[in-house]
């Protein structure tokens, strides 16, 4: 029998609800006619625009300048004109100015063929991930280059990749490694060539048997120097502290990186789009979105360009079943909820889900009775229940002095609460007046 | 399209099935096998004092909300602290001592206190303990179960009380508890003496009749007390419902065993490791205490740790009250000490953070 790790410390189990969607082959999505494009699609600074209203903008070409060492290029995902540039509020809450191109209506699309990359040094290669904008795709959407980049001095150890896909709902990693695992698993190797680990581990959650079959065949047909490792299904095993407990049983000390204990870890999707900026040269431009939840009359993965709008994807699924009682983008336990059907589709936009509040979310909230249950459940070994009641007394430095900054607001306290208590809502309003 | 009004909070979106109501009424389903035993046992005395506890309980909880314009009736905890404050009753209780327990569990120690989740100790072992010190002779008086045939009608003292006495008349030369029980003549269900003897002709193991009849609720004690193995059956329920953890009651019943089992021997007039805990761990408040009061989530610690030093401390105090103390009540008073313990373990006992200890594998592969 393989032995199934997983990470030790909390966690929680919510309903996968996969099934939803994992059967749905990756779909393109239809052309829409306006593409809202932000600035800001990524962590750190947004990117400074290169284009004024009324200029053409080709496929791929670069229409925003990255703005300092965190920041990342914007590309535009189609042939057209920019009409307009305007403020919108992205799902995250965040206000951004954002290019409005209307897609050329004959040729929207740019097309990329594959060029050698095999003799590319591997700083070549950085740069080419830096100006194709590509940043994480999992959902924190940090630009991957500055994580690729090695600081002289530090070896890696393990190249760590993220196929855990832990959110519910969420299949487009999924989908990706099932449909794209050779060029999935090329995005792995100039990642491999361009941080030269030890060892290279794929980890893939054991509710996606079918992937783990898949990537395990296409490293084997091609010898490459890889292990898929298949985690046993817990919630948050696909953030990165978890991931390596969990595949290389290391911990990232409170407050460091990774590349502390000699790991990097990329996500499937952001290998994908490794292997496009590398081998095709072609932007992150695209991606693939998770069209999911209760009240969407179909469930679907789609490849959208990015700027598509969520009203454009709730189309291709046939429109609403229903009213839902929530709009996310991302996944159920650390996605945003958002209100506005024209809130366009960014890099970090791993789902679009229309949920129906379960009775679950419906119990009224009462006083903590001390349970306990968010302190089993913090898989950073943090005590909820305390940090809440410290920033509800507004003590933030006594909950900072109680390492409220390590919390991730993974959503495993409020989850489990009985007294349905705003636990990582409070821990957000903490952290932000703590900081102060 | 209409754009449908949804819902913007923050993550996150999905929820855990229980809630603070599911969790209260998880326990008290756990509780009723127990007490129906109780009710079947001492007749129909005891289902009216547990439902007099249970009315008054819920009635001063619906007053006070009047007070105080809340509406927290709902959430379940007062119909469990009546419950609880029903079955810590003996079946003859005169109808008063029920309520005032009631009413000093809700209005003194829960709703002076902050309600739900601000008190510090058990509500309802703290409304026991009030009335077991103001009626001390009522709280005291047992009826025997029907199921044991009693010769003699006067005696309805407790197992353990009838122990107490043994010892403290020096009747004791070295026997264990069931020795003791046995010299006093007390008696024990036909049923018990042929488990026993099942136990001794088949098995070879020594297995006393107080202590099968203690384990199955043919004994006297307070009505809800008196059954480990229904209480033993809702706390497997708790455990398959994650609404209880193994800590609290594993660590107080190995620290009260252990106690017992070393030194409890001295009180018997024999030496070291020569306690007889078998008997002592289904006779009393014992199971009821460890499965259903030591773990009432409001004050018991938060983390796993805590809980541990807060199952062994009251499993210490426990032997102690009930080998040396003078009065028959351990587990309740030994349960409230660590009560007051608690904020002073969770301020000291925190849990392991992730990330605290520095990794350092390289080290670690050069010394291998």
């Amino acid at each position: 029998m393989e032995r199934i790790p997983t990470f030790r410390k909390g966690g929680v189990h919510p309903d996968d609800k996969k099934v939803l969607s994992n059967g749905q082959a990756i779909e393109r999505l239809p052309m829409p006619s306006e593409l809202i494009v932000p600035l800001s699609q990524h962590l750190g600074a947004p990117a400074s625009p290169l284009k004024q209203k009324g200029d053409a903008v080709v496929a791929g070409e670069k229409i925003g300048e990255a703005s300092g060492f965190i920041s990342a290029n914007i590309h535009s995902p189609v042939n057209g004109t920019v009409t307009d540039i305007r403020k919108v509020t992205l799902a995250n809450s965040i206000v951004t100015d954002a290019f409005v191109i209307t897609p050329n209506a004959e040729m929207p699309l740019g097309t990329w063929d594959e060029q050698p990359y095999g003799d590319l040094k591997p700083n070549e290669m950085i740069e080419l991930v830096k100006e194709m904008g590509v940043v994480g795709t999992g959902g924190a959407t940090f630009p991957t280059h500055v994580k690729l980049m090695v600081p002289k001095g530090k070896s890696v150890d393990a190249l760590v990749v993220n196929g855990v896909e832990c959110e519910p709902y969420l299949t487009a990693d999924h989908r990706l490694m099932l449909e794209q695992a050779d060029l999935v698993l090329r995005g792995i190797m100039i990642a491999a060539k361009i941080t030269n680990p030890k060892r290279i581990i794929i980890g893939v959650e054991n509710n996606k048997k079918d992937a783990i079959k898949v990537l395990r065949e296409a490293v084997s047909a091609n010898g490459y120097p890889i292990t898929v490792t298949p985690l046993k299904v817990k919630y948050p095993q696909g953030d990165e502290k978890q991931l390596l407990k969990a595949t290389i049983n290391r911990e990232i000390p409170s407050g460091k990186l990774p590349l502390d204990v000699g790991a990097v870890v990329v996500n499937v999707g952001t290998a994908f789009a490794i292997y496009e900026a590398v081998a095709l040269r072609k932007p992150l431009i695209d991606r693939v979105v998770t069209i999911s939840g209760e009240a969407m009359s179909s469930k679907r993965n789609v490849r959208a360009p990015l700027g598509a709008k969520v009203a454009d994807l709730i189309a291709f699924a046939g429109g609403l079943d229903h009213d839902p009682d929530k709009f996310i983008s991302g996944g159920p336990m650390m996605g945003f909820a958002f209100y506005d059907d024209q809130t366009p589709v960014i890099k970090g936009t791993s789902g679009l889900l229309a949920l129906d509040n379960e009775p679950a979310m419906k119990a009224p909230v009462t006083p903590c009775i001390s349970c306990g249950r968010c302190v089993a459940a913090c898989p950073m070994g943090l005590q909820p229940t305390r940090l809440y009641r410290l920033i509800d007394n507004r003590q933030y430095a006594d909950a900072m002095a109680m390492n409220l900054m390590d919390c991730k607001e993974c959503g495993c306290c409020s989850y489990s609460c009985p007294a349905h208590l705003p636990l990582v809502h409070g821990m957000k309003l903490g952290k932000r007046l703590g900081r102060k | 399209m209409d754009v449908p009004k949804t819902i913007v909070s923050s993550s996150p979106h999905l929820h855990a099935k229980a809630n603070t109501a599911s969790i209260m009424w998880d326990v008290s389903i756990a509780l009723t096998p127990a007490t129906l035993w109780g009710v079947y046992v001492f007749g129909l005395r005891a289902l009216a004092i547990v439902l007099v506890s249970i009315a008054s309980s819920v009635l001063v909880e619906y007053l006070l909300n009047r007070l105080s314009k809340e509406s927290t009736i709902g959430d379940g905890s007062a119909f469990l602290t009546g419950l609880l404050v029903g079955m810590n009753m003996p079946a003859d209780a005169a109808f008063a001592v029920p309520i005032i327990a009631s009413a000093f569990a809700i209005f003194v120690v829960k709703w002076t206190f902050g309600g739900l989740g601000s008190n510090w100790i058990n509500p309802a072992l703290a409304g026991r303990v009030f009335v077991f010190f103001s009626f001390t002779g009522l709280m005291n008086t047992y009826r025997m179960p029907r199921t044991l045939t009693v010769v003699d009608a006067t005696s309805s003292a407790t197992m353990l009380t009838e122990m107490k006495l043994a010892v403290g008349e020096g009747t004791f030369g070295g026997l264990s508890s069931a020795g003791l029980l046995a010299q006093r003549g007390y008696p024990f269900t036909d049923f018990a003496g042929s488990v026993s003897g099942w136990f001794q002709n088949t098995l070879g193991i020594g297995l006393s009749p107080y202590t099968v009849d203690a384990f199955f609720g043919n004994i006297a004690g307070c009505i809800g007390e008196v059954s480990a193995f229904l209480l033993i059956l809702g706390a497997v329920y708790l455990f398959i419902k994650k609404v209880i953890t193994w800590h609290t009651p594993v660590s107080f019943l190995v620290s009260f065993s252990l106690f017992a089992w070393i030194f409890g021997g001295f009180k018997n007039g024999m030496g070291i490791f020569q306690g007889d805990f078998v008997l002592q761990l289904f006779s009393g408040g014992m199971i009821l205490g460890a499965f259903f009061m030591a773990t009432d989530m409001v004050t018991s610690p938060t983390t796993g740790k805590g809980m541990i030093i807060f199952g062994a401390g009251i499993g210490f105090f426990t032997f102690l009250f009930r080998y040396f103390g003078s009065l028959p009540e351990a587990v309740s008073l030994a349960i409230i000490l660590m009560n007051i313990f608690v904020p002073t373990i969770e301020r000291y006992v925190l849990p392991k953070r992730f990330g605290e200890v520095i990794a350092e594998p390289k080290k670690k592969e050069a010394k291998a």
